[in-house]
């Protein structure tokens, strides 16, 4: 018994590095979609509550699309789809691309939330002033709209994060497909995906506790 | 010279509500107006009018001859294009009865916003206008506290200095004394007595505050029912009232 732990904590070692190479991956997918569903996020927001229906009907029906469909079915989607639109990209790209729309459907609604939470004193304060809608915005709304939802954008981080290993199924070699391919090299999948289960609890707790600081300071800068 | 604000015909429904009936109003360039009347009247509906929070069912709105609000072809009121209406709009400010600072901002940082994005006035100008003007309302050593940490009535002063910073032609003050505890209303009345006295600026007011109403206005006009019942200067409309509801109502509100 011994033996074979010992065996199994040289094996993990051993294939540390490759697997740090995929988790490598995860973290840059997780960055990059996170922050293209931030952005996008804002800017459906914004157009969800824009008077123009022109605007704000598509973009409430893209939202409810994005929202109603799995993830995995929109990154098949875009991995195959797109090229025969003549859109080419690299599988992480389209990863990047697939996770932050997704995620963008749900972080418009967190905005959505912290948007409609600023009193309506707030806006009509912005018209006395003679404000413009961004100006408005940017000086008015969102500092005030911003800092109650930073937990619930965190929460979104943390999901995405847990939802990366779906880019494997667009042959994107993160954390999960790296410890799949070790496994399917050596037929022992015991240790890379113990590892994997590991090194996703670490880093989820990670960003769950860097959330919660962000939001502390956040507080304690209003107060 | 035609009057500084025109309202012609204005309806103003909320659903079936009809606030405001067929209301003509004028005003004229640097008058004091105090608009008193029972709740429900209609009174601050026309001061949000005024300031584009509603817009006008039909009806015109004109500031110093020129349109604030848009028609379709129907009649009805649209928004004006955006950079007309900021034109137009930009004459005019306003001080609220929640007083609606920028609880983000500083007391400073309050005053100066509007100046420095929307008057394009460099920031050490703005701050340096800011300080005279909360010195003016009494809160200079106040410039970097926080909205939170102030009295409602030092917000209030706050709010009308904010106000002041955009040098409007036009200010509407929307019952800026209701929502403050008693003692609290004396240190405002006295800012607002202040400007009254000593600037040129068209004030219109909608107050219970009749001894102030009286002190400053030019004109008082009571409000009934969505529309203008009675016209007067202060003294012949306190005193002499001619029609017997704005009798009743001042009767019932000098009494207590």
């Amino acid at each position: 018994m011994e033996e074979q732990a010992v065996s199994n904590l040289a094996f993990a070692w051993e294939i540390l590095p490759f697997l740090l190479q995929g988790l490598q991956v995860t973290v840059l997918a997780t960055v990059l979609g996170f922050a293209l569903a931030l952005v996008l996020g804002l800017l459906i927001a914004v157009a969800r509550r824009s008077s123009v229906r022109l605007l704000s009907y598509p973009t409430a029906f893209v939202v409810e699309f994005l929202r109603s469909t799995p993830l995995l079915v929109q990154l098949y989607f875009l991995f195959y789809v797109l090229p025969n639109l003549g859109v080419s990209m690299s599988p992480l790209v389209t990863g990047v691309l697939g996770l932050g729309l997704h995620y963008a459907a749900y972080t418009s609604e967190v905005y959505r939330g912290g948007i409609d939470a600023v009193p309506r004193g707030q806006w009509e304060a912005a018209v006395a002033l003679n404000l413009n809608s961004m100006q408005t915005f940017r000086f008015i709304i969102l500092p005030q709209a911003i800092p109650p939802i930073i937990p619930a954008l965190g929460n979104r981080l943390v999901s995405m994060f847990k939802d990366t290993p779906l880019l494997s199924a667009i042959t994107v070699v993160e954390l999960l497909q790296a410890a799949k391919l070790i496994g399917a090299d050596t037929f022992l999948y015991l240790v890379p995906l113990t590892l994997v289960g590991i090194l996703f609890l670490v880093l989820s707790l990670v960003a769950a506790w860097g959330v919660r600081l962000l939001e502390t300071r956040m507080t304690l800068r209003r107060a | 010279m035609p009057p500084l604000i025109q309202m012609k015909k204005v309806n103003k429904k909320f659903g079936t509500l009809h606030v405001l009936r067929d209301l003509d109003l004028e005003i004229e360039a640097g008058q004091k107006v105090t608009i008193i009347g029972p709740s429900g009247s209609g009174k601050s509906t026309v001061l949000r009018i005024l300031m584009t929070l509603e817009h006008p069912t039909t009806g015109s709105v004109l500031i110093d001859g020129e349109p604030l609000f848009g028609q379709d072809g129907e009649g009805h009121s649209i928004p004006l294009p955006t950079p007309e209406l900021r034109r137009v709009r930009g004459r005019i400010s306003m001080v609220f009865q929640h007083f609606n600072l920028f609880p983000h901002l500083t007391v400073l940082q309050n005053v100066t916003l509007g100046p420095i994005q929307v008057r394009g006035v460099a920031t050490a100008a703005a701050e340096e206008r800011g300080r005279e003007l909360l010195d003016m309302v009494g809160l200079g050593g106040k410039t970097e506290a926080w909205p939170a940490q102030l009295s409602g009535g030092q917000k209030q002063r706050v709010g009308i200095a904010r106000a002041l910073a955009m040098e409007p032609d036009i200010m509407l003050f929307d019952e800026v004394t209701s929502a403050l505890d008693p003692e609290l209303v004396g240190e405002v009345l006295n800012v607002l007595r202040r400007l009254a006295h000593e600037t040129d600026m068209t004030m219109l007011f909608v107050t219970h505050e009749m001894g102030f109403a009286r002190e400053i206005s030019d004109t008082i006009v009571f409000f009934d029912k969505g529309n203008v019942l009675e016209q007067a200067a202060p003294e012949a409309l306190f005193t002499e009232p001619r029609e017997e509801r704005t009798r009743q109502f001042l009767e019932a509100v000098l009494s207590h």
